[in-house]
């Protein structure tokens, strides 16, 4: 572009700096046209928008800081006296693993700060992702054409656990080795190739002296980089998706509402990257985390009580702890359902979450783009089917702490595994049911606030001596917020038999889609929203309150 | 159901979405609403105001930052104190991440407060498109594949098709079989222990062999087999399978008759380690003779031969047959089962 067509020239005729810059990179990435659609991009706002920037922003911290720690740890498992500075260790046998540990601890300046950072944003990523997904669920926001990204986002939430896992691993010591011996008798449950497999990954019996190097790079390079790739795709997608918004005024299926990227989302969400890392690092300054001073080195003759794994490995712990201990033996093999069925049913409920999307959007048949989100009141099959998800999760969190509950709270053991055992099964049905019955209560009152107005709180007398509530009419922005949702018919199978009197062929997939199709859409399973010619039969009415 | 898989909503709902801005619905959507002025947008004191604390906050993030590098310089690395509720921690982690995070926390508040205060908060509508590309543009994607498979006559000639997958199906064998030497095959690794005739059991905390008379009614010994020393190569390999529980149980508390034989005047011997994923045994119930693992909470009673009485573990403990020779407990043999958590071959 010559000079004469350039807005803004100098004194000596020339484009001022940052744009002869950024014309040098346009000319060679053309980050003119990205920025043309991404610098002023519009995102809405919403508190629960967040949760989704809290991951985001501790895995950020979680590379830095994992940066580090790898400049000061030997994932080596032969074995050192200890003749450092944490004087109690003195003379004991540890894994270098374990040595370095403690050195970083000990020996490296602020080693143990970044030591805690480092573990503490662990926990907060993948809570952040769990709560991220759980906004995401309720809100619907999976739908069309977000599903891939619902998937993307649910592997980094799986690979986040097992990232989490090899991780707190490394160090060796007594509560992470008895992790891995757990993982050791897991693999040996697995038939047929069980024993196989242990060698293998272990590189022998068990503990071997390879497992500590080989989760090392899993940690730090396989699981990351993958976790890095989908991290990227998720993004961009959310960028080429645009964000979706909740329902109000002036927003619809077309439009996104918001503020600009740059300045106000540049300067909100890189700001908040800075509460967030600030906000960890306090609490990595006084909360101890993993002290693997107190713990002690891994030795397979050695336990400590109330072994617990980091809590998004808790619900895969109950699993194994509630499962009665059941083992068959025939023509001399053993199959040990006491851990395979837990081992078995953990990847199931984790999938029974990813795979619903696509369950729905069958159902519902509905094929067109979502942008909209919906209000969680108004889906009260989806909100249930999360409800009882969660349910499920936390009941088996309880047994996966279940010394820890029996001894705070002196509580019987087998009461508490029981209880699991039975909650895992009943406590997510009572949770549907109670969710959809709330769901609906919701309804009803958002349709009779609609058709009479928000309660005042004012009493009135009238002259006659009655007392009645004066109720506010709604504006047209709460009108429109309140029955802006769809409420689609059921599908209906159609008759039987079609015109000609010949007998229609019904799949069975079918009736089993139109029976789902009712649960959503039924009479029983929604409240129907006032219609215009209600609301104005009512307001236009005689002295209604 | 009708023929097209689509459910669109009724047209009770379309009309009622096409109505936007017809103002005969009560319900219709009215539109943004306008914007409503904060202070610092009509206030220039508000505003400058609001600009002060920005700069105050990047100021204390500064100073956070100087007295983060000041700590690191100044406190000793080993040095503790008391600090109330937190307890005695270590002085150089507390003003590292104190100070580490009020630099980050006051960037983070700074910039918040800039964009909530200062900048525009005019919200403003912009349009999405469609995901799905238009019609022409899919036809055109589609002929340009068509017309790109038929000039590489991949579908004619299937002669080089088929060859092609037969290769790209076998070469990722290669990586497969490279995995082989990750270790070795299980053999007989898992069935057999460090144990055997003649080897004496010595005590886990005093590295002494152990004489009937040490083991008290009550108590709860730890003991390897003798020649296992800590400083061995392969110490932890052993010790996951050879570690042994001794208890002493009155002779005729002892309800298993198998156990009886294997015993020792009511000394038996069995493995520390967990049928349900190998953790170490560790709490000991006297009164009862019941071991609990405190992993899982799989429970054993020594007294009835190992059997499981709650908890997931699928069988029972293994036990060593022991006996005395010389006045020392030795082995009798090597454990009847494979120790330690179940596998497929262990029938």
């Amino acid at each position: 572009m010559s000079n004469e067509t350039t807005a803004t020239t100098t004194r000596r005729g020339q484009a001022p700096r940052g744009e002869r810059i950024a014309d040098w990179a346009d000319g060679r990435l053309g980050i003119y046209s990205l920025a043309k659609s991404n610098m002023r991009k519009i995102f809405p706002d919403h508190w629960s928008f967040m949760l989704g920037e809290v991951a985001l922003y501790s895995f950020v911290i979680i590379i830095l800081t994992g940066v580090y720690l790898t400049l000061f740890f030997h994932p080596s498992m032969a074995e050192v006296t200890y003749h450092g500075s944490y004087v109690p260790m003195h003379g004991i046998r540890m894994t270098q693993a374990f040595e370095s540990t403690l050195d970083i601890s000990f020996d490296v300046r602020g080693g143990l700060l970044i030591r805690q950072i480092h573990h503490w944003a662990a926990l907060v990523f993948l809570a952040a992702m769990m709560v991220h997904m759980m906004r995401v669920f309720f809100t619907g926001a999976f739908r069309k054409p977000r599903e891939v990204n619902w998937l993307f986002g649910f592997l980094l939430f799986v690979l986040g656990m097992f990232t989490g896992f090899t991780g707190y691993s490394l160090p060796d010591d007594l509560l992470s080795g008895t992790g891995v011996r757990f993982i050791e008798g897991v693999i040996l449950a697995m038939p047929l190739v069980g024993s196989y497999l242990q060698m293998f990954i272990f590189g022998g019996e068990f503990p071997g002296h390879d497992i500590i190097p080989r989760f090392f790079t899993v940690h730090v390079l396989l699981l990351p980089g993958i976790m890095l790739g989908l991290l990227v795709a998720h993004l961009i997608l959310v960028f080429y998706h645009k964000h979706t918004q909740f329902p109000g005024a002036g927003k619809t299926n077309n439009n996104v509402v918001g503020m600009p990227l740059l300045p106000v989302y540049m300067a909100k969400a890189g700001g908040f990257f800075f509460l967030v890392f600030g906000v960890i690092s306090v609490i990595a300054a006084v909360a101890s985390i993993n002290p693997v001073w107190a713990i002690g080195p891994y030795r397979p003759d050695q336990v400590s009580t109330g072994a617990q794994p980091d809590w998004y490995m808790g619900f895969a712990e109950g699993l194994v702890r509630v499962m009665p201990g059941w083992e068959w033996n025939f023509w001399g093999h053993t199959i040990n359902f006491g851990v395979l069925i837990p081992i078995l049913v953990f990847p199931l409920v984790l999938i029974a979450i990813a795979v619903y999307p696509f369950i729905e959007s069958w159902v519902r048949g509905d094929k067109r783009e979502h942008h909209i989100l919906d209000r969680p009141r108004n889906t009260p099959t989806r909100t249930g089917f999360g409800v009882a998800w969660l349910v499920a999760y936390f009941v088996m969190l309880i047994g996966g702490g279940n010394d820890l509950w029996a001894t705070h709270f002196h509580l019987s053991i087998n009461s508490i595994t029981w209880f699991v055992r039975i909650g895992f099964f009943v406590g997510p049905v009572l949770a549907f049911i109670a969710t959809k019955r709330i769901c609906l209560g919701l309804q009803r009152r958002d349709r009779d606030k609609v058709l009479h107005g928000r309660e005042s709180g004012i009493i009135k007398r009238l002259p006659h001596g009655e007392f009645i509530e004066v109720h506010e009419p709604l504006n047209q922005e709460q009108l429109h917020f309140l029955t802006q949702h769809e409420q689609p018919e059921p599908l209906e199978l159609g008759p039987e038999v079609d015109e000609n009197g010949v007998r229609r062929k019904i799949k069975r997939t079918q009736k089993l889609r139109a029976k789902l199709s009712k649960s959503y859409y039924g009479e029983d399973n929604v409240i129907p929203k006032p219609t215009v010619e209600e609301y104005k039969e009512i307001t236009s009415g005689h002295g209604h309150h | 159901m009708s023929e097209t898989e689509e459910n669109l909503p009724s047209e009770r709902e379309s009309a009622h979405e096409g109505a936007v801005g017809k103002t005969d619905n009560p319900f219709a959507d009215p539109g943004l609403p306008p914007h409503e002025h904060r202070i610092q947008d009509i206030d220039e004191r508000a505003a400058r105001r609001s600009e002060r604390t920005v700069a105050l906050l990047f100021l204390v993030s500064m100073l956070a930052t100087v007295a983060f590098i000041a700590s690191y310089v100044a406190i000793p690395i080993d040095k503790i104190i008391y600090v109330f509720p937190l307890g005695h921690i270590s002085a150089l982690n507390f003003a590292l991440g104190l100070t580490l995070g009020v630099a980050l926390f006051c960037i983070g508040a700074g910039a918040v407060h800039w964009a909530r205060t200062l900048m525009s908060d005019v919200e403003v509508a912009d349009d999405r498109h469609p995901i799905e590309a238009a019609p022409e543009v899919k036809a055109k994607v589609l002929a340009d594949f068509a017309q790109g498979a038929k000039e590489s006559q991949f579908g004619r000639r299937k002669l080089i098709r088929n060859t092609m997958f037969g290769a790209l199906a076998l070469v990722p064998l290669s990586g497969v079989v490279l995995l082989r030497d990750l270790g070795p095959l299980p053999e007989k690794k898992l069935r057999t222990t460090g144990w055997k005739k003649g080897v004496r059991l010595v005590n886990q905390s005093t590295n002494l062999p152990l004489r009937p008379e040490d083991i008290a009614v009550g108590s709860l010994t730890f003991a390897k087999p003798e020649g296992l020393e800590e400083s061995d190569e392969d110490f932890a390999n052993k010790i996951a399978k050879d570690a042994l529980m001794l208890v002493r149980i009155q002779p005729q508390n002892i309800k298993d008759k198998q156990e009886l034989a294997w015993s020792h005047e009511g000394i038996v011997a069995y493995s520390k380690i967990c049928t349900h994923v190998g953790c170490p045994i560790s709490l000991y119930e006297q009164q009862t003779h019941h071991v609990l693992c405190p992993c899982h909470q799989s429970t054993f009673d020594l007294s009835d031969g190992g059997r499981v009485i709650f908890g997931p573990a699928g069988h029972a403990l293994p036990q060593l047959h022991i006996t005395v020779k010389d006045g020392f407990l030795e082995a009798v043999s090597d454990f009847a089962e494979p120790v330690g958590p179940s596998f497929w071959e262990r029938g």
